[in-house]
């Protein structure tokens, strides 16, 4: 998110009463989501994971969402909130107002009320081959010594590692929608990351996955995933940026080679030759 | 087949609920800001230009069937209803071709600056790029104008 949503208008003060509106699912009686309120408390500083687990423990045990470290980094709390895909745990209830609608992620699968199904998300994670790729596998399987890799290198794609596989961008994504072939934003952004990287040379193996109708070119620019991305990764760059590299190449011209081995302990090859500190005394 | 049956066997396998948005996700941009509208009315322009083309080719036929054809074709076109289809058609294609020259520049990666490392407010590439595309806006809007001003009065 680009931008601070919040809502002061329509925000609720600390000690208010909050309806939380929730779409669930049951897999043993449902045939379609159900909507079904709850009156919480909001409380300092109150999340919409906190609201849903007041809910949880206070009026009804058997809603089921999926969380784990309520900080916005593992992405496991992904949910359809007022609108606009976020993390529950990320996301103010004082942001949204007086009455918050949860739902589960759009584009996915629910397995149960709020808890998506990620395993597709994955399947197209690991379709682009996220790893470093090089041609010099005896290096790769025993490494020897570390591959050189400037700031300014790094620079060119660290906002694309940040990903945490949440899937919020693939349900903003008005491609996924209407087309389950389709990579996605997060997966391209995660060949990107990779494509990048003065370490990799496996442009063209991924090539073979993302030069096509449902990769790269399945991105028409409408820029939501970016603007869902809990983290500022912003894969509509990297998609483009991915179209560019499979047109005129990835922006390093030759893999990154392994750099001289410094002395053990020292950080520089000079370091090595400075007046060492004389033995203690005592 | 004895541990097969004493297997406890679900009567109904749980089904999962999709919640794919279909079209619903394309057309439907909510809160999303003005690139996500763009491509909205980028791709119902495109629809509509690609509906219009058989009926152009239809009208241009009319020109083999004679000069009567033609004119009695003319005359119809220059009702109305059909002028005020020529400037939704105009408009149309002026947003598509430009809006396409913003894409074309996206697709390349030019014009949305560079990767960086996300510190909030986060960088988005995409608002990097909004002073092209309101002035890519303002010259469709310019070109509309100087079309519907040359329908309107030839």
């Amino acid at each position: 998110m680009a931008e601070i949503t919040g809502n002061p208008e329509g925000s609720v003060p600390e000690g208010g009463i909050l309806t939380l509106r929730v779409a669930r699912y049951d897999p043993e009686r449902d045939r379609a989501a159900r909507p079904q309120e709850w009156k919480v408390k909001i409380l300092p500083g109150m999340t919409v994971l906190d609201a849903l687990f007041a809910v949880k423990e206070e009026q009804d045990g058997s809603l089921a969402f999926r969380c784990s470290c309520r900080m916005g980094v593992c992405g496991s709390c992904g949910m359809f909130i007022n609108g606009k895909p976020r993390l529950a745990c990320n996301t103010q209830v004082n942001e949204l107002g007086p009455v918050v609608e949860v739902a589960p992620l759009p584009n996915h699968d629910a397995i149960k009320d709020l808890v998506p199904d990620l395993a597709l998300t994955f399947r197209r994670h690991r379709a682009v081959l996220p790893y470093i790729i090089r041609n010099d596998v005896a290096e790769m399987e025993s490494p020897t010594r570390e591959f050189g890799q400037t700031p300014e290198e790094l620079a060119r794609y660290v906002q694309f590692s940040y990903c945490l596989k949440c899937s919020l961008c693939l349900a903003a994504c008005p491609t996924v929608s209407t087309s389950e072939q389709f990579l996605g934003p997060q997966a391209l952004a995660q060949a990107y990351r990779f494509v990048a990287d003065t370490r990799d040379a496996g442009l063209g193996e991924r090539a073979g996955v993302v030069d096509a109708s449902h990769g790269v070119f399945g991105c028409h620019l409408a820029g939501a995933c970016s603007e869902a991305c809990p983290k500022g990764v912003d894969p509509a760059l990297g998609i483009q940026l991915l179209k560019r590299s499979l047109f005129v190449g990835p922006p390093h011209r030759a893999p990154a080679q392994v750099v001289s081995a410094f002395p053990e302990g020292y950080r520089t090859p000079e370091a090595a030759e400075r007046p060492k500190a004389p033995p203690p005394s005592v | 087949m004895v541990a097969e049956a004493q297997t406890p066997v679900r009567t109904q396998v749980p089904s999962r609920l999709s919640m794919r948005l279909g079209l619903r996700g394309w057309v439907y941009a909510g809160r999303y800001p003005a690139e996500r509208y763009l491509y909205i009315l980028h791709r119902l322009c495109g629809l509509g230009l690609i509906l219009y083309l058989p009926l152009h080719v239809w009208v241009t036929g009319r020109r083999l069937q004679g000069p009567e054809a033609w004119q009695q074709t003319m005359a119809i076109l220059s009702r109305p209803v059909f002028v005020a289809g020529e400037i939704l058609v105009l408009a149309a294609f002026v947003f598509h071709a430009i809006n396409g020259f913003r894409l074309l520049f996206g697709h390349l990666g030019c014009a949305l600056g560079r990767p960086e490392y996300p510190v909030y407010p986060y960088p988005v590439a995409l608002h990097r790029q909004r002073r092209l595309t309101t002035a890519l806006m303002v010259l469709a809007g310019a070109f509309l104008a100087a079309g519907v001003w040359g329908l309107l009065t030839k």
